[in-house]
């Protein structure tokens, strides 16, 4: 049984994480709602493996400097729908879709668009920690000598960097040269984190990252998604509704393929709009 | 007479315990045998001269030359063409029928008769091409005997590495060929290596494939054009000719030295390898 | 982008010009073989007993006797003893001698098919002629050397296979009150069938293929043996012993030789995909 619940109504791993950020930060003022052109437009997307929809008609916006929570039982198009985003999708033979998504402007599935630019612009972390089989110094570095970065002194600071803001390096700062499967998974996942913020990204999309892990680690990633959010656009996808409530700053419902509902975290829980809405944060399905 | 369960187990584990030592028994007499009547003989004279009087007296310099030649320039060739060949297979066709039939195929082919080999090299590459007996013909009919195996062995290595650690490489923007080469090769990287000691180990035992192609002449050879012997050729002419048995049984030995040592490199080479990649 | 199509260009172009070297071999036996074939006509080419390349008198018959009785004795020499091997190593045998027993058998795959055949010729003839008569180069001896050399075969697969059958199965049985032994034979044994079949098959193959060393122990007479003691000539073993010196018709009728020996293996081998198919259909069905 994992720690980290998915249940909505499972409130003791969830009332424990909530306990640790609390004594951690002192009464903050809710985050202010972003403002500015979206840094992510999606436009009419339809997704389709082998003709069978996944995903209809979605219109969602991605602001710059925000959390945005992507919540929905299983099977409603939320993890396909992020790895739209990066054109993660691509690898699969069976991949079609129509509508557009820009980012800055930009159309994503325009022919000449560099693909290996655009998944370090767009970041992605998975919901199992991979870590390469080689060191943890070497984990973070290979996404970097991809991008062209030789020199010895430069990639030492993006390590440290990257360990920092992924809330790792004090852990690890001795042993960069241990193979990186010796960490514990809530250690792994943060190295998964850092591996992707070394390469600055614009945007950074999580795809359940703490399932699996137990409270501190997933205390530990939320902590850090809120001070990363400063620099990032964050797109969140989790199960667990109350991740999505105290970890974002607005929160889109999916349901089979559709985008539902979406708005500010505060509203969607409070009072949300559509029905199914309402029936799935109160837990009546999922 | 039924016998206790614990009784027949005792029996039947005694007996495949009888057969094990049978085994290694006849491995252990069979090195020991040759290396018996045939280390005396290895001396440095045999080993740097060339043989007198068809193989009568002399040394296997040019054997020892001919063997290096035929099967490291096998492997040279077959070895890269091979993973690429299961590179390209597994990472950049897309698994359906067409790749069922190829890997059937060469499944196939790894398991045809050298002497097959033999015929297409002595037909193909002696005759038609008009190489004639040469290590050249020799290299490139064993390269073609090979190439099944070492393809083989790389692609189960190139499956083994998970799948998830591709989507990683993407995600961090990379091109497929970067993705193939800077992590899947680096894990496979064990795998295909056993794949390939394998066939070098073939190679230089080989004999049949090699007669028909590379020849059996005894002259030292100054280039690939020209016909050699192989050691294992030569061991075979010598005892099967009678021609003098010291020599002969020096010969084998020589071979199985080689043979024990490519195993024991490839054995310490694979546990310095996997010690630092640990999939 | 276009440097991935180049690469995957040039690793297409490698491949197929490695498979159609490939396939060339396989024209190549059947194009010069095929004619001799249909001029001798096929029922007399396989079942005549007169080998005359002089008279131009092609039947394989004794030949392909041949090769099946060495074949045959061959598979009981290995099956007992690599199966032996498989099953002690997988099953009974402590991790020490594991180490020395592994080895051991990969060595033995590795000395060369002349060295196999001296030893035969040297210590096993004159044992064999001494002591159960006939000229000692025989079916008998051929057999043996041969189990031995494809020993290593049987035991790597089948050791495979056994090693594949899952562990609840054996604490199943164990628990159960049954024996070591008894949970083998009865359990493990029957689960890992379809593999160690294929074992077996294989191991046929690589018998049936083994030129140097049968020349070396068997006799090579024209005559079909009845017993064990009687000399023997094999289908590969009439390559070689005459490709050096055939032309014409001869040599054509050793190509023919050699598409029967073709379709042998390329039968076998589709028994053992069939057979280790069956075993992945069932391993996923469960």
């Amino acid at each position: 049984m994992t720690l980290a619940s998915s249940h909505p109504f499972d409130d003791k791993a969830n009332r424990e994480v909530e306990r640790l950020l609390r004594s951690r930060r002192a009464d903050q003022p809710a985050p202010p709602p972003p403002a500015g052109a979206p840094k992510i437009r999606v436009e009419g997307l339809t997704v389709s493996f082998s003709e069978c929809a996944v995903l209809r008609h979605i219109d969602l916006s991605v602001l710059p400097n925000e959390r945005l929570a992507i919540i929905g039982p299983a099977g409603s198009g939320k993890t396909t729908f992020l790895r739209s985003l990066n054109r993660l999708n691509d690898l699969e033979p069976t991949f079609s879709h129509t509508g557009g998504i820009l980012l800055d402007g930009m159309d994503l599935y325009a022919p000449d668009v560099d693909v290996a630019v655009l998944r370090r612009r767009v970041g992605m972390v998975y919901a199992v920690p991979i870590p390469l089989p080689w060191s943890i110094y070497e984990n973070i570095v290979y996404g970097l000598r991809l991008a062209g970065v030789r020199d010895g002194t430069r990639l030492d600071e993006l390590v440290e960097s990257s360990l920092r803001s992924a809330f790792l390096w004090d852990e690890v700062k001795d042993r960069l040269n241990e193979l990186a499967t010796n960490l514990s998974g809530g250690q792994q996942q943060r190295l998964c984190v850092a591996r992707v913020l070394a390469l600055e990204p614009e945007v950074l999309l999580l795809d359940e990252p703490c399932s699996g892990l137990d409270p501190i680690s997933t205390a530990r990633i939320e902590e850090a998604l809120l001070e990363l959010k400063s620099r990032y656009a964050i797109v969140l996808v989790t199960n667990n509704t109350k991740q999505a409530a105290r970890a974002s700053d607005r929160t889109a419902f999916f349901l089979m393929g559709e985008l539902i509902e979406v708005g500010p975290t505060q509203q969607i829980f409070t009072n949300p709009v559509h029905g199914r809405t309402n029936d799935y944060i109160t837990g009546n399905f999922g | 007479m039924r016998l206790l369960p614990r009784t027949t187990q005792r029996l039947a584990v005694g007996f495949m315990w009888i057969l094990a030592a049978v085994t290694v028994g006849v491995l252990v007499f069979i090195i020991g045998y040759i290396l018996f009547h045939g280390l005396p003989h290895v001396t440095w004279a045999f080993l740097t001269e060339s043989p007198r009087s068809m193989g009568r007296e002399g040394g296997v310099l040019p054997m020892i030359v001919g063997t290096l030649l035929v099967a490291g320039l096998a492997v040279l060739i077959a070895a890269p063409v091979g993973v690429a060949t299961a590179i390209c297979l597994t990472e950049y066709t897309r698994e359906g029928r067409l790749t069922a039939i190829i890997r059937f195929g060469a499944d196939c082919l790894a398991g045809i008769p050298s002497i097959i080999f033999g015929l297409f090299g002595f037909v193909f590459f002696v005759m038609t091409l008009g190489l004639g007996f040469s290590i050249l013909s020799g290299a490139l009919t064993l390269a073609l005997m090979v190439l099944p195996t070492i393809i083989r062995t790389s692609e189960e290595a190139i499956r083994a590495v998970p799948p998830a650690y591709r989507d990683v490489s993407f995600g961090l923007g990379s091109t497929r060929w970067q993705m193939v080469t800077r992590v899947v090769l680096r894990s496979a990287l064990p795998g295909i290596c056993t794949g390939v000691v394998l066939s070098v180990g073939r190679s230089i035992s080989e004999t049949a494939a090699v007669m028909l192609t590379a020849g059996s002449a005894l002259t030292f050879p100054r280039s690939v054009f020209e016909s050699s012997r192989t050691l294992a050729l030569h061991f075979y002419i010598l005892s099967r000719e009678g021609i003098s048995m010291p020599n002969a049984y020096a010969t084998a030995s020589v071979l199985i030295l080689a043979i024990l040592g490519i195993n024991l490199a490839a054995y310490w080479l694979m546990r310095r390898f996997v010690a630092k990649v640990v999939v | 982008m276009k440097s991935e199509k180049i690469i995957r260009g040039l690793l297409i172009g490698v491949a197929l010009t490695a498979l159609s070297g490939l396939g060339l071999i396989a024209a190549f036996v059947f194009k010069e073989g095929i004619p001799l074939m249909a001029k001798v006509g096929l029922g007399k080419f396989i079942f005549s007993s007169d080998w005359y390349p002089a008279e131009h008198e092609f039947g394989i018959f004794p030949m392909i006797v041949g090769s099946l009785e060495v074949t045959a004795g061959a598979m009981l020499v290995g099956v007992m003893f690599g199966l032996g091997c498989a099953v002690l190593l997988t099953q009974f045998c402590p991790p020490r001698l594991v180490s020395v027993l592994k080895p051991s058998i990969e060595l033995l795959a590795g000395i060369p098919s002349v060295v196999y055949g001296f030893i035969g010729v040297v210590i096993l003839v004159p044992l064999i002629r001494e002591h159960l008569g006939g000229p000692g180069l025989s079916v008998l001896a051929a057999s043996i050397v041969l189990g031995i050399m494809v020993l290593p075969t049987i035991t790597s697969i089948s050791v495979d296979a056994l090693q594949a059958v899952p562990r609840s199965y054996v604490e199943g049985s164990v628990a159960l009150g049954a024996t070591g032994w008894q949970t083998t034979h009865m359990v493990v044994l029957k689960a890992a069938r379809s593999g160690i079949v294929a074992a077996v098959i294989l191991g046929m193959g690589r018998a049936v293929g083994e030129t140097m060393a049968v020349i070396m122990v068997a006799g090579n007479t024209l005559e079909i043996p009845i017993s064990p003691l009687d000399p023997v000539r094999t289908l590969t073993s009439n390559i070689a012993l005459e490709m050096g010196y055939a032309s014409g018709d001869h040599r054509q009728a050793l190509f023919a030789t050699g598409i029967v020996l073709f379709v042998i293996i390329m039968v076998l081998n589709t028994i053992a995909l069939t057979a280790s198919r069956r075993r992945a259909g069932r391993a996923r069905a469960r």
